[in-house]
């Protein structure tokens, strides 16, 4: 079962598509990521399920209804947003009980709710205090809970870690992960940030300019990106793509080995000529140019830092190789196709 | 090698480049000097003046700085026109205070709407702040005039009203304060405007959608969310306008003279009457003084319960 659907969604605003014909299906239960550069639309996207927006044509269904004309209250749906948007004059727990205010829960009932989702997520002793008396991971937190005590049929995440550092970042991304698999609750997951995306998501779709690009658990996005779009956007450095034929020829820097790492059969031997070198810490990135190919930006190899690196100096040329089946193809519009070769046969 | 040579030659400490008026203890002072003579000179001064005078038996013809204590107090109490002032001064000014500030809401929730010429609406509804008061008042006085109302013609051609009992707008006990409360809520108005679209701009757009996302309808986020988050902006504008309009005379003065029958006399007009225009500088002081410590207590206690909810 589906328990959010969007039909083709467009969002125009002024002379700008800030969606552009999104057609995407979120499972019961299934953590979605949706991932995509600043201004690719996705905030307007939430808006748009959410309630808060009216999308310019297309349709919006929640478990098999269309919404488009229900109000945001009465669709279920809870959402927590980048900055949180608690409300500043009200304590925690006030903050926590809003949503079953508004929904006439009887006091006792609101009581032990809001105890239940203050313990889940570990701010019972917080419940006394004002949004502003919070750290950014706490009012996140705060956020969440407001969110869960109701039992809303969808959640919408706008980039809820984006404001914490990196460290706690870290953490309260598996917090999430997990908090989410305990409330089995459908969850449609915001972010720029492909790591958010590739460890979190159980699917991710990616975005760009109002466009879906490519829908698919984080290791088909990886391994099998949908077009050079995709490929570029995920990978740190991102997938290397070179001209080839019309078309551009794709691989990732983890697979573009010096030849003497490799062995074995079906290798594409590539000349490669490193300008410069990265050592970060775990891992050594090297920067430079192939022999024969045309690039936009350099080619990028990434090798474990604990190899040694015999002979391989800057301002040389080496023999470098990728497994054929590394190797991906894209035509002249940036869709992944088969090889050449096996387009011939 | 020079650079190093020049360094190591024992070298003449170097004129300061900064002079006395770069000096921090000499600037700071020097640019508050003018805020402060003008507190001391123009509100100081006058202010102790008058609370002198109001324990005085200081008259313009009789000029005597004779101590009397309590005395002018007890008198502008014993009379019953100071009673009927200081009724007409709570009614006019809490009328004016809510209907200015009520109507100063309405209008910030319709300019914060999107339509056509909203930035002129927003320029326009500051109008009745910039046209000096004296003008608009005048202007007013020909709106409520006993023969040519505007009023009163608008009403007769839309047959609300018998031609033949034109009301009296400045001329009838009753109709008298409805006309000053009204001039007086419309000079609030713009303030009313300026003080609610500040605080609605405000409110975190996030907040707002939150609310919507939580269930909460139009009347729920606008007494439960947003008047709560904008309170404090909205008591200084209260204690503000009060206090503007307890001390204003220049609405009254210039509409009825506090008349008729000093119906709508209020305290800055009976002051201006008794002190100035009779001479009992004395008298005058007292009537205008005689809220000040009320209003003193009011703006403290409300000013402490506004910190509190900062905290
Ligand atoms: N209310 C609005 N008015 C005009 N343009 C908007 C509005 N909201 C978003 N946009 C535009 O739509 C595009 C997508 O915005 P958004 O959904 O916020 O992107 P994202 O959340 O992915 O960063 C951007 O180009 C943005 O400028
Ligand atoms: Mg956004």
């Amino acid at each position: 079962m589906a328990a959010v659907v969007v039909k083709d969604l467009r969002k125009v605003f002024g002379d700008v598509a800030a969606l552009d014909g999104v057609s995407l299906s979120v499972r019961d239960g299934e953590f979605l990521v949706l991932l995509g550069p600043s201004g690719c639309g996705k905030t307007t996207f939430l808006r748009i399920i959410a309630g808060l927006e009216r999308q310019t044509s297309g349709d919006v269904l929640i478990n098999d209804e269309i919404v488009n004309d229900i109000t945001p209250r009465a669709r279920g749906v809870a959402m927590v947003f980048q900055s949180y948007g608690l409300y500043p004059h009200l304590t925690v727990a006030n903050n926590i009980a809003f949503p079953l205010r508004t929904q006439g829960t009887t006091r006792p009932e609101i009581g032990r709710k809001v105890e239940w989702a203050a313990g889940l997520l570990g701010i019972d002793h917080l419940l006394h205090r004002r949004p502003r008396q919070l750290s950014g991971g706490e009012r996140q937190r705060v956020a969440l809970a407001r969110a869960l005590v109701r039992n809303p049929t969808v959640f919408l995440l706008d980039e809820p870690l984006s404001n914490l550092d990196a460290k706690l970042r870290a953490s309260a991304r598996s917090e999430l992960k997990q908090f989410q698999q305990k409330v089995a609750t459908t969850t449609i997951y915001v972010t720029h940030d492909q790591v958010e995306a590739m460890g979190m998501g159980d699917r991710i779709a990616v975005i760009d300019h109002g466009k879906l690009r490519q829908v698919g658990t984080p290791s088909a996005i990886y391994d099998h990106p949908a077009d050079d779009f995709v490929a570029s956007f995920l990978g740190t450095p991102p997938m290397n793509l070179v001209e080839h034929s019309g078309g551009l020829l794709g691989f990732r820097p983890e697979h573009f080995l010096p030849r003497e790492m490799l062995d074995g059969a079906a290798l594409s031997e590539l000349l490669f000529r490193i300008d410069r070198m990265e050592y970060l810490g775990s891992e050594r990135i090297l920067y430079g140019a192939l022999d024969g190919f045309q690039a936009k930006c350099d080619v990028a190899a990434k090798l474990p830092a604990h190899v040694p690196l015999s002979g391989i100096r800057a301002g040389e040329w080496h023999k470098f190789a990728v497994r054929e089946a590394e190797l991906r193809y894209f035509d002249r519009d940036g869709r992944c196709t088969v090889s050449p070769k096996e387009q011939a046969r | 090698m020079s650079a190093i040579a020049e360094a190591a030659a024992p070298r003449r400490p170097p004129r300061s480049r900064f002079t006395t008026f770069d000096r921090l203890e000499v600037l700071g002072p020097l640019f508050i000097i003018p805020a402060i003579l003008y507190v001391v000179v123009l509100v100081g001064l006058p202010f102790l003046l008058a609370l002198y005078y109001s324990v005085s038996a200081y008259s313009i013809f009789n000029p005597s700085w004779t101590f009397v204590g309590l005395k002018n107090f007890r008198e502008v109490i014993d009379s019953e026109i100071f009673r009927r002032t200081l009724a007409n001064t709570l009614i006019f000014t809490i009328s004016a205070q809510i209907i200015g500030l009520l109507l100063g809401k309405i209008g910030a929730m319709l300019l914060m709407q999107e339509f056509p010429g909203r930035r002129l609406a927003r320029a326009l509804i500051v109008l009745p702040w910039a046209v000096p008061v004296s003008l608009a008042t005048l202007a007013w006085v020909w709106m409520f005039d006993s023969l040519y109302s505007v009023i009163n013609w608008t009403l007769v051609a839309a047959g609300l009203i018998d031609p033949a009992h034109r009301p009296q707008w400045l001329g009838q006990e009753d109709l008298a304060m409805i006309a000053v409360v009204t001039v007086h809520a419309w000079r609030l108005f713009p303030f009313g405007v300026v003080i609610f679209l500040a605080g609605f701009t405000s409110v975190p757009q996030d907040v707002l959608d939150a609310a919507t996302i939580d269930g909460a309808g139009f009347w729920r986020r606008n007494y439960q969310i947003i008047l709560p988050i904008i309170a404090p902006i909205i008591m200084i504008a209260l204690i503000f306008g009060t206090v503007f309009t307890f001390t204003d005379l220049s609405v009254v003065y210039l509409l009825t003279k506090g008349g008729p029958i000093n119906s709508t006399q209020v305290l800055g007009t009976l002051a201006f009457q008794v002190g100035i225009l009779s001479g009992d500088v004395a008298h005058g002081a007292a009537i205008c003084l005689f809220l000040f410590p009320f209003l003193l207590v009011a703006v403290i206690l409300l000013l402490r319960s506004l910190r509190r909810r900062e905290i």
